[in-house]
């Protein structure tokens, strides 16, 4: 029932973007945007640096006690009137909320924005099971209507213009006036926070996601700048919370390291607008808030990658810094990978979740530049876990035919130091002599997917090891002299 | 991942084998230790003005600021604040009695109304928990005299507070929330920085999406 990845397809899918006019338009916008706005306001936190470190070491320390304080978060939700159901796969997670939805004839359910909503495709499965999904949050709101998936963890209608969504609007809601002017940005928000309101009053079950697990308090959390989430998890009867097991942290003193590093690094807030703490159901005496309140545990293949080489990545918080500053995401945008997750931490968690046959461009779909572990807020060294997933690759040949005899002939090479030399030399002199006067080439054995776009620097007729030598026995000279 | 037992015991049984295998992978080494968190000195620092810094974070926050003297002068301020705004003279206010409680005789023209919202109201008037200097944020907490619905669905919001309950931090903030007899947080605690916000059309910054359109803070000089 969850969305089938196309990542096999990344190429394609890259090419096709890379011809997108729209979705340049809005990556361009995006792309100068962010970078400044974090800059700002990391500029003015003197900690920030300090806070990120805490934050890694929060995460390594709950990474390595995670039964621990999922029994004791499960123990907490109970002792205030709520439930905790654990679900190994995302078949086992559907069936639970769907279970919880029939329990009431649920009609319509309003969603908050959730990424371990998307990945385990709920929206889908309830419409087939006759329940209408509302996605309330602006973003996914304007995907929902034009049948994408987000195309960015927390800006999931990055990729579509101003222009888009007020075709799309105009298709969607037909009954409101088409000669209405939704000129103004503002107009198009006006009338989506309208329509939705609609919505949040009629719904019988609110389901969102949690940025973070409180494990001593049994309390979840949500960040958001629009006021959605509070409205789906207030006035529906139920609240139904999907969250990834890594998501729980020991105390709120915890949640206070990475809610300072959250917004900074995903929005360039100081804070988010909006930051909630739910525990358990409405108290007897409360006027208002949900009668259930229901926490969905997943795994779906997370606890496998425990106490592996990858395991680092499940440190993630989900801010999309690392998409935001990607040279690859900035090219192609979101959809080019394929599934639900994008961009350098995309090309980590898809392999894990799909199965890295399905997912096998991504680790190989970056330059590895490292902009992406220079900004992680909790210090993922993504450009070394795509290294792992590409030995992973070689290892299961995964990796395409061409590029492990390649790889099997390189390595050949470079455990015979006297034959890589020699080879290397006769390679290096007849790069030169074929480059000519130039010192450059227009095409090139071997190098054609270089060459068809631009010239190859031709070598300077010798090898690295000729020149070193050389350099060496100039400057021992000069010592001696 | 084995197949047989409850979902509980399989996910479980799988992490504590994950476990096992950071354990070997550590070679003795003991597993990482929990982090002594940090907090910044921007509103704690000796001598930081606390006071100042939230009205400067308040202000960029886009959120408003009004202040008086007494508990007696909230009224008139919140029917001034609509007046000059050009919004409907009509206020849902929190049974809690530091809102309800105050003189609302005193602005005639204002027609009030006490206790959850159901999207009907245009503008509601709440107290806080404690108002946090180091970003400008309001925390919010359920309760019978605090419903949550009046925090997100009119289109303004009103906190009023008293300058005592301007705090520092976030963790100074949730020491004042009011917890249950046995112990435990209310079902909501919000933290607000601002009006409701979205750029999810075009990265155009938009205000009042789904929550609240405005947030007017109104700090009286006394106690509430």
């Amino acid at each position: 029932m969850s969305l089938v990845p196309t990542s096999n397809a990344f190429k394609e899918n890259a090419t096709g973007a890379l011809q997108d006019k729209p979705l340049q338009e809005a990556l361009g916008i995006a792309r100068h945007h962010s970078i400044q706005t974090r800059l700002n306001t990391v500029a003015k936190m003197p900690e920030f640096e300090t806070l990120r470190d805490i934050g890694r070491d929060l995460k390594n320390h709950i990474i390595a006690n995670l039964d621990t304080y999922l029994l004791q978060f499960e123990q907490s939700v109970t002792t205030r009137g709520g439930k905790v159901h654990w679900c190994p796969d995302g078949d086992s997670a559907r069936a639970k909320v769907l279970e919880i939805c029939r329990s009431v004839n649920a009609k319509t359910v309003t969603k908050g924005k959730t990424m371990i909503g998307e990945e385990i495709g709920i929206n889908d499965f309830l419409f087939a099971n006759g329940i209408e999904p509302v996605e309330t949050d602006l973003g996914e709101y304007i995907i929902q209507l034009r049948g994408e998936t987000p195309s960015h963890i927390i800006g999931p209608a990055l990729h579509v213009t101003k222009e888009q969504v007020e075709e799309t609007f105009r298709e969607a809601h037909t009954d409101l006036d088409p000669a209405r002017n939704l000129e103004d940005p503002a107009s198009l928000m006006a009338e989506a926070r309208e329509k939705l309101r609609a919505g949040f009053l009629k719904a019988d079950v609110g389901i969102t996601g949690a940025n973070f697990l409180i494990a001593d308090e049994g309390a979840t959390t949500i960040v958001t700048n629009e006021g959605n989430g509070d409205l789906t998890q207030t006035l529906p009867r139920i609240h139904i919370v999907l969250a990834s097991i890594e998501k729980v942290v020991p105390s709120l003193k915890d949640a206070m390291t990475l809610l300072r590093i959250l917004a900074r690094s995903a929005t360039g807030q100081e804070q988010s607008v909006y930051t909630t703490f739910s525990s358990g159901p409405r108290r007897p005496t409360d006027l208002d808030g949900p009668e259930e309140f229901h926490v969905v545990l997943i795994d779906n293949g997370r606890s496998a990658y425990l106490g592996s080489d990858l395991e680092e990545m499940l440190r993630c918080i989900r801010c999309g810094a690392c998409l935001d500053h990607c040279p690859v995401y900035h090219s192609v945008g979101g959809h080019a990978y394929g599934w639900v997750y994008s961009g350098p931490i995309g090309s980590l968690l898809t392999p894990m979740l799909v199965g890295v046959e399905n997912a096998k461009p991504l680790p190989n779909a970056s330059t590895l530049c490292g902009r992406c572990e220079s900004v992680c807020p909790v210090r993922i060294p993504i450009p070394k876990l795509l290294r792992n997933w590409r030995e992973r690759e070689f290892a299961r040949a995964i990796t395409p035919q061409m590029e492990r005899s390649g790889l099997w002939f390189w390595a050949f090479m470079a455990k015979r130091p006297l034959l890589y030399r020699l080879v290397t030399r006769i390679g290096a002199r007849a790069l030169f002599n074929l480059a000519g006067q130039q010192g450059r080439l227009r095409s090139a054995p071997l190098a054609a997917g270089w060459t068809k776009h631009r010239d190859l620097p031709a070598s300077q007729g010798r090898t690295f090891h000729e020149q070193w030598k050389a350099r060496k026995s100039q400057a021992g000279k000069g010592a001696r002299s | 991942m084995s197949t047989s037992g409850t979902g509980r015991d399989r996910m479980l049984a799988s992490i504590r084998a994950g476990i096992s295998r950071q354990a070997e992978r550590r070679h003795g080494e003991p597993a990482p230790g929990k982090p002594t968190p940090l907090i910044p000195a921007r509103a704690t620092a000796p001598g930081v003005d606390v006071v100042g810094l939230f009205k400067t974070q308040l202000a960029n926050a886009k959120a408003t600021l009004d202040e008086v003297a007494s508990r007696d002068d909230v009224p008139a301020a919140v029917a001034r604040y609509l007046a000059n705004n050009n919004f409907e003279a009509r206020v849902r206010l929190s049974p809690d009695a530091r809102v309800s409680g105050l003189p609302w005789d005193k602005a005639p023209m204002l027609e009030t109304s006490r206790g959850r919202s159901h999207g009907k109201d245009p503008t509601s008037v709440t107290p806080a928990v404690a108002a946090v200097a180091e970003t400008g944020t309001m925390v919010l907490q359920s309760s019978e005299g605090t419903p949550t619905t009046l925090h997100f669905l009119p289109d303004q919001h009103v906190v009023v507070i008293s300058k005592s309950q301007i705090v520092g931090t976030y963790e100074d903030a949730l020491a004042r929330v009011k917890r249950g007899p046995d112990g435990a947080l209310p079902r909501t605690v919000n933290f607000v920085t601002g009006p409701s916000r979205s750029a999810d059309i075009g990265k155009i910054l938009l205000m009042g999406a789904h929550g609240p359109k405005k947030l007017h803070v109104i700090v009286v000089d006394g106690e509430l």
